[in-house]
């Protein structure tokens, strides 16, 4: 059942082009429960401090602030990755994807930071209460894809550099597009219900 | 945390005589296989035709081989269970023992039987019911497999290093918990779990895209057999289900080994979560499990009753309001466990409102045998055992699913017969079904007829009589998990009925087992056409055994049972101008990723921290080296596969003419 149709963009001809985007988009599927169930357990959780601190005592809006606006940076840039990457514009393309990357490190570089703050200022560690445990462990679940995305999208880089835009490649580099909003959407739902609720 | 065993604890159970005796068992099967391969010098065979293989065929076998294997593990724990129980005060096994061996006969029943059977099912026969050429992903699909044999062994040498479950195969909080379970044991839970779950979702992930994109031309939805419709839904069922376990497991794993709390009795743990959390993915899994094998039931009750199924349409239906009723149903599992009123009468009219579509179900295959010319094969026994044992199941089910009335048979073995009622006849009856009914496919020849007529009724009769008494002695207040208990109880005459059942039923296992060894000795004379059944749907239209590609040519459909009546009206489905096939190349990588992952789990196992992060950056590697890998397939040409399909049809006519 090959389709040979061009009037798709490049990143979806051939079967095995469609086959993997179908895929990944039931990927995201999956990973939309296993953030589901982190969320269903931290709002069950949340109130339960023990003799440790609680959002209010955790929270600051600053690095939060900062974490938004590099990763929905970060989503922009890669969308103009994709755009530039339907152009057929190799360089423009490989420029966008490294902004990307550089934003998404920024972005680590300040959890991590934020994460020395809990444990070294606050005294609240991932083993203080099950409200940490359950903050640490979602926002930790999510840095962790963040990073696996750096380390994923150096390679996207990579070879999009060796061989140029064609379909294979173009393929990859859109589904990396793919996960790289996922995580950005999902970052939206921890500012909002995590942090602001949190603060309140 | 970070706690390391002492080498004489971790092999503290070698001191158990049975479990000594088990692992030199082990052993020296091991050294025959081993020593075997090499006489016959097949290890190079098995390294290029299995270990490095992507053909779903092959893969499916491999399942299904790995599924005889863990169930022949999982029965002896179940025939070691029902001889401590069958006499007041048996000192056979000790306490210890006992909950291990219920603890991991569950684990392995439903994770590495009941799943792998299934999942060999769907990968054989997918593809042909849908004239597809292969899987979506197939090298993930060989990456889905080694995970999931990882897991496999994971469990099966924690018998002998270190310990293994033993906290049921629920693994409540807090006895599953660091402070009440310090050994490694539900370290192994964790890991082996995790690992051949992440194996699981990826087969979902690959068959829900097998499904909705690889149909032959012209078979829309409503045109799809019942078997791949009915594992279209589980697949959908395990990518909304398995995430959740993943996430109970790596909090489980968390509090064990990382100290945080989670599940905690202090700090704000909530060991009720768990419970939740568990079955939130529990409940669906018992769905995963029994959707296909009614798929299988459909398939084999419309075959061998000479007519197409009645009530297609809500067939479907019914499917999948059980899919979306299997989310809403979890807190049945422990009504007792203090949530209030309101919650209990929500949870038992959401898990009664299964009976109905269920129900429908049962009706629209009674209906499609009405009229029909039945004949009994060994498949449609199992088919025709199904139906009234799977409803005792059904009916006890709706029993329990009454709130107030569970008080009284809640953790008694009246919940054992009951799940045993819906599993065995659901699930292993269609799994065996499926088995024998699709077994020439691949192989070329069928099981002996006769000999799986004695397993069936074996097992059927072996069943009954070990799990119908356990009815009666739940109602009578006997607790499940208990090790012993004393003569004056009055358990002791059902319990021994019980035990002569399971005889009974590991007789039948041996008929099963048998039933290989002579119809392959025997297979020239076992030798079948592609469509020995008078089948109706897609996999009957080609040759058995099923060729590399599958289809010289892919069918266009434009009816359900389309090569029943193509069969009425003398056409070929596969007549049209053979061209060049497509096919992916094997990759060892797969088997290595998987071998990787397993030891970095077991050395997460006994916290060696180090080690497994080296181990799982190894992993990393692997991944970068699938990314950068350029994999463009190889193709068969046209004479290759003319030439393929004229010996298949000359072996066809010679077998037709011997008939």
């Amino acid at each position: 059942m090959s389709k040979h149709n061009n009037s798709v963009p490049l990143e979806y001809q051939g079967e095995e082009n469609d086959l993997k985007i179908f895929g990944f988009w039931v990927f995201l599927g999956a990973e939309i429960v296993l953030f589901a169930t982190l969320f269903t357990a931290y709002f069950t959780l949340v109130d339960r401090t023990g003799s440790g601190p609680t959002g209010v005592d955790l929270f600051e809006l600053p690095p939060v602030i900062l974490e938004t606006f590099l990763l929905l940076t970060s989503s922009f840039t890669i969308g103009l990755g994709v755009h530039a990457m339907r152009l057929g514009r190799v360089k423009p393309m490989i420029v966008f994807y490294i902004i990307t990357l550089i934003l998404g490190a920024g972005f680590i570089a300040v959890e991590v930071d934020e994460f020395i703050t809990y444990i070294y200022h606050e005294d609240a560690t991932i083993q203080t209460s099950a409200f940490t445990s359950s903050l640490m462990t979602l926002l930790g679940t999510h840095g962790a894809h963040v990073s696996f995305g750096l380390l994923w999208g150096i390679a996207i880089i990579i070879q999009v550099a060796k061989h140029g835009i064609n379909k294979r490649t173009a393929n990859k580099a859109f589904i990396f597009s793919l996960y790289w909003h996922f995580l950005d959407v999902v970052w939206i739902f921890l500012f909002s219900f995590i942090y602001l609720k949190g603060m309140m | 945390m970070f706690t390391k065993m002492t080498m004489s604890e971790v092999f503290a159970p070698l001191k158990e005589p049975l479990i000594m005796g088990t692992a030199i068992g082990i052993l020296v099967g091991v050294i025959a296989v081993v020593a075997g391969l090499t006489y016959f010098k097949l290890w190079g065979w098995l390294y290029t035709n299995y270990v490095k293989t992507v053909d779903h065929k092959k893969i499916g076998v491999m399942y299904i081989f790995v599924a005889l294997l863990m169930l022949f593990k999982g029965g002896v724990e179940a025939l070691l269970m029902r001889a401590q129980t069958a006499v007041p005060d048996n000192k056979l096994l000790n306490s210890e023992h006992y909950n291990e061996i219920f603890s991991t006969h569950g684990v392995l029943m439903i994770i590495f039987v009941a799943m792998p059977f299934l999942f060999g099912l769907f990968n054989v026969v997918i593809p042909l019911q849908i004239g597809a050429r292969d899987v979506a992903f197939p090298r993930l699909n060989a990456l889905s497999f080694w995970l999931f044999a990882m897991g496999a062994v994971l469990i099966n040498v924690s018998f002998i290093i270190g310990g293994s479950p033993n906290a049921g195969w629920t693994s409540y909080f807090p006895l599953a918990g660091i402070e009440f379970n310090p050994g490694v044991n539900n370290n192994y839970y964790a890991w082996s779990l995790q690992i051949s779950g992440l194996g699981t979702l990826m087969t979902g992930i690959n068959f829900v895209t097998t499904i909705v994109k690889m149909r032959a031309p012209g078979m829309t939805w409503m045109k799809v057999p019942m078997f791949t419709w009915s594992s279209f839904i589980a697949n959908i069922i395990i990518v909304f289900a398995f995430p959740v376990l993943t996430v109970a497991l790596v909090m489980m794993t968390m509090d064990r080994q990382f100290g945080t709390k989670f599940f905690a009795t202090e700090d704000g743990g909530m060991d009720m979560l768990w419970a939740n959390i568990f079955w939130v993915w529990g409940h669906p899994e018992v769905y995963i499990v029994i959707l296909p094998a009614f798929g299988v039931f459909s398939e084999v009750i419309s075959t061998f009753a000479r007519k197409n199924l009645f009530g297609y349409g809500s067939m479907v239906a019914s499917m999948i309001i059980i899919s979306l009723l299997s989310f809403l149903v979890w807190a049945h599992h422990f009504y007792t466990m203090g949530q209030n009123v309101a919650v209990n009468g929500v949870f038992s009219i959401t898990t009664m409102l299964i009976a109905v579509p269920t129900g429908v179900k049962i009706f629209n295959w009674l209906l499609t045998m009405r009229h029909g010319r039945i004949t009994f094969t060994t498949p449609m026994l199992y088919a025709l055992g199904f139906i009234p044992i799977f409803t005792i199941g059904g009916v006890t089910g709706v029993m329990l699913a009454m709130a107030s009335a569970d008080y009284q048979y809640h953790n008694t073995l009246f919940l054992v017969a009951h799940f045993h009622y819906v599993l065995i006849p659901g699930t292993v009856f269609g799994v065996l079904a499926g088995y024998h009914f699709w077994w020439s496919k691949i192989f070329g020849f069928q099981l002996k007829d006769s000999i799986g007529k004695v397993g069936f009724w074996l097992i059927a009769i072996g069943f009954n009589v070990t799990f119908f008494p356990m009815f009666i002695l739940g109602l009578d207040g006997y607790a499940r998990r208990m090790y012993t208990y004393s003569a004056e109880t009055g358990y002791g005459t059902l319990n021994m009925i019980s035990f002569i059942g399971a005889l009974v039923l590991a007789l039948g296992f041996l008929a099963l087992c048998y039933n290989i060894y002579y119809s392959v000795r025997h297979r020239e004379e076992l030798k079948v056409t592609g469509d020995p059944w008078d089948g109706r749907s897609l996999e009957w239209a080609t040759h058995s055994p099923v060729p590399e590609y599958n289809f010289a040519v892919i069918p266009k459909i434009s009816r359900l049972d389309e090569f029943w009546f193509a069969k009425k009206e003398g056409r070929d489905l596969q007549a049209g101008e053979i061209k060049d096939i497509h096919m992916p190349n094997d990759s060892a990588a797969p088997f290595w990723q998987s071998v990787v992952m397993g030891l970095a789990s077991f050395f997460f196992v006994f916290n060696e921290i180090g080690i497994a992060i080296i181990l799982g950056i190894v992993t990393l590697l692997f991944m970068a080296y699938r990314s950068f890998e350029i994999d463009n397939g190889r193709h068969i040409h046209v004479e290759e596969i003319e030439e393929t399909e004229r010996k298949l049809k000359e072996t066809e006519r010679q077998l037709r003419g011997d008939r």
